[in-house]
């Protein structure tokens, strides 16, 4: 069963992730986009483990709409609405209880990917963070493995589609040949999430 | 591809360019000093990152709250003043800001007539604006939103984000903050923005890439002898590259686009933008160009503002606003306005 302690770990594990591929993601980013992807979700993870330090919230949906919450305040752009409401919505699904099964998880997770898919009017295929989301959520339900796999393959499976939504669709066919980097920091967070629970 | 690709980056990520800053981190916090020391007509809240008129709230009068990523200077705090915007929140470089320095800034300013919250259409800005005004609206601020869409460069269809806001935000908050200075209500000033934008298309060019501070060095590669046609303002590549033109040509090829979209029924209000980079004395020759070619196509120009205002930080170049204007929004742009970048009649 997953408690508060293996949520902060997971978004600890994230913070890590995204310190670690910062550089990556910014230069993805400057190929499709305006170059500081990393430079906020950086921004952003490392605020989240302060204050899940700080306020230490109890049960796992409480982490998880708290660290949704704090990146809604301090990452701005495209990527701090909709992570921010991710998590935030992902918390609110798993309501009140102290600890929650990875089924339980999974099922969270898609109502958080859900409102993703709805604020930002995009879909599969549009080379967005879903293309990385929603192959996780389906895997989620086999296994942690699974989905960290099933996301880093939505990533990469990115790369010869046309951008559809946010900055990249400004570019039309020549965001062509790049991998999208809302799907890559997205694996990463599934990643995170597999890391946490091995 | 990939592989391909990252060599390619590498090769960028070599070129770092000289800044004039302490570390990349404090960039927008240092700036908000420094225009705090600068202009003490404006009040700034540097932790919280609101920039506000001294004289707010004015009671009778709507409130403008605008915002975005910095690196556009002086958009949006240069344009904070009697006449124009009441509030300005910056975001980090290229980056919209977060709706708690909005619902801040709202708060603010709010005198009682409302508040009219002027936004760029990127789906970040969009996205935060529309959470703050939900978030202002349950503290009891009534608030309006225009979206800036002037950029014809981008195809505005269901497979993008829809036109980009540049060059029109200038059109937009001086007029509209010109009716707000009039007392007209949230709704006419609402009207009027729409209308500004609705009559407002702008394209623009860059001669450079531009360096943002988190990256230290050009955000994409733009060799010498090329240009690229149709950037917007945050050094995304536009939508084709060619040979180097010559201001002529580039003046020929902007006007061209501009005016395939936006066909005036009357005389216009011009601005000729540089990007950042571009000495004046090029930007004036250009404006020259742009001049002959509206005349050649019969397009009488009503006012001509030329200068750096809706920059792309370090870039080089330029971009064409055109804004169709009848005698309300000619009378409201002739009005005064004192901020720190834009002010005369005062």
């Amino acid at each position: 069963m997953l408690d508060a302690a293996f949520m902060r770990r997971w978004m600890s594990a994230t913070a890590a992730a995204v310190d670690r591929e910062a550089s990556r993601l910014t230069d993805l980013d400057s190929a499709i986009g305006d170059a500081d992807h990393g430079a906020n979700l950086q921004r952003g993870f490392r605020a989240v483990t302060a204050v899940l330090d700080k306020e230490a919230p109890d049960t796992p949906g409480a982490v998880l709409a708290l660290a949704g919450r704090q990146l809604i305040s301090t990452v701005g752009g495209a990527s701090g609405p909709l992570y921010g409401t991710l998590l935030r919505r992902t918390g609110k699904a798993l309501g009140e209880a102290a600890e929650v099964s990875r089924e339980q998880l999974a099922e969270a997770l898609g109502a958080g990917v859900t409102a993703v898919a709805q604020l930002g009017g995009a879909a599969a295929g549009d080379k967005t963070m879903l293309d990385a989301l929603l192959p996780a959520v389906e895997a989620l339900g086999e296994s942690f493995a699974a989905a960290a796999e099933a996301a880093g393959g939505g990533a990469l499976a990115t790369v010869p589609l046309i951008a559809r939504k946010g900055r990249a669709s400004y570019l039309g066919e020549r965001s062509v040949g790049h991998q999208d980097p809302g799907a890559t920091s997205s694996a990463l967070l599934i990643g995170a999430l597999a890391e946490a629970a091995a | 591809m990939i592989l391909e690709w990252s060599h390619s980056a590498r090769l960028a990520l070599e070129v770092m360019v000289n800044m004039l800053i302490n570390v990349p981190e404090t960039v927008v916090a240092d700036a908000l000093r420094g225009i705090a020391a600068a202009h003490p007509s404006l009040t700034v809240d540097v932790d919280n990152r609101v920039v506000v008129r001294r004289d707010a709230p004015v009671a009778g009068q709507v409130a403008l709250v605008s915002g975005g990523g910095s690196g556009h200077e002086p958009l949006h705090a240069g344009f904070v003043g009697p006449g124009m915007l009441s509030a300005a929140c910056p975001g980090e470089v290229f980056t919209s800001p977060v709706p708690d320095q909005m619902v801040r800034a709202a708060a603010a300013v709010d005198g009682g007539s409302g508040v009219l919250f002027v936004v760029k259409n990127y789906t970040g800005d969009v996205l935060n604006f529309d959470m703050a005004a939900e978030l202002a609206e349950d503290e009891g601020v009534s608030v309006a939103k225009v979206l800036v869409d002037d950029d014809v460069a981008v195809t505005d269809s269901l497979y993008t984000a829809g036109r980009r806001g540049t060059g029109a935000t200038l059109f937009v908050e001086k007029i509209a903050g010109a009716a707000a200075a009039e007392g007209q209500p949230l709704e006419r000033v609402e009207a009027i923005a729409r209308q500004v934008n609705g009559s407002s298309r702008s394209f623009g060019v860059a001669l450079t890439a531009c360096s943002t501070p988190a990256k230290g060095g050009p955000t994409f590669e733009l060799p010498p002898g090329e240009l690229e046609l149709g950037v917007g303002i945050h050094g995304e590549p536009g939508r084709e590259r060619r040979a180097m033109m010559t201001s002529r040509e580039i003046a020929d090829y902007a006007v061209h686009v501009v005016l395939e979209d936006l066909r005036p029924s009357s005389p216009v209000l011009l601005l000729v933008n540089g990007m950042g980079a571009t000495p004046l004395l090029e930007l004036y020759g250009f404006n020259a160009e742009v001049h002959r070619v509206l005349a050649e196509r019969g397009v009488p120009v009503a006012r001509t503002l030329v200068g750096n205002y809706v920059t792309s930080l370090d870039m080089a170049g330029c971009s064409v606003t055109l804004c169709q204007a009848d005698e309300e929004l000619l009378r409201l742009w002739d009005a005064p306005v004192n901020t720190p970048a834009l002010r005369w009649g005062c």
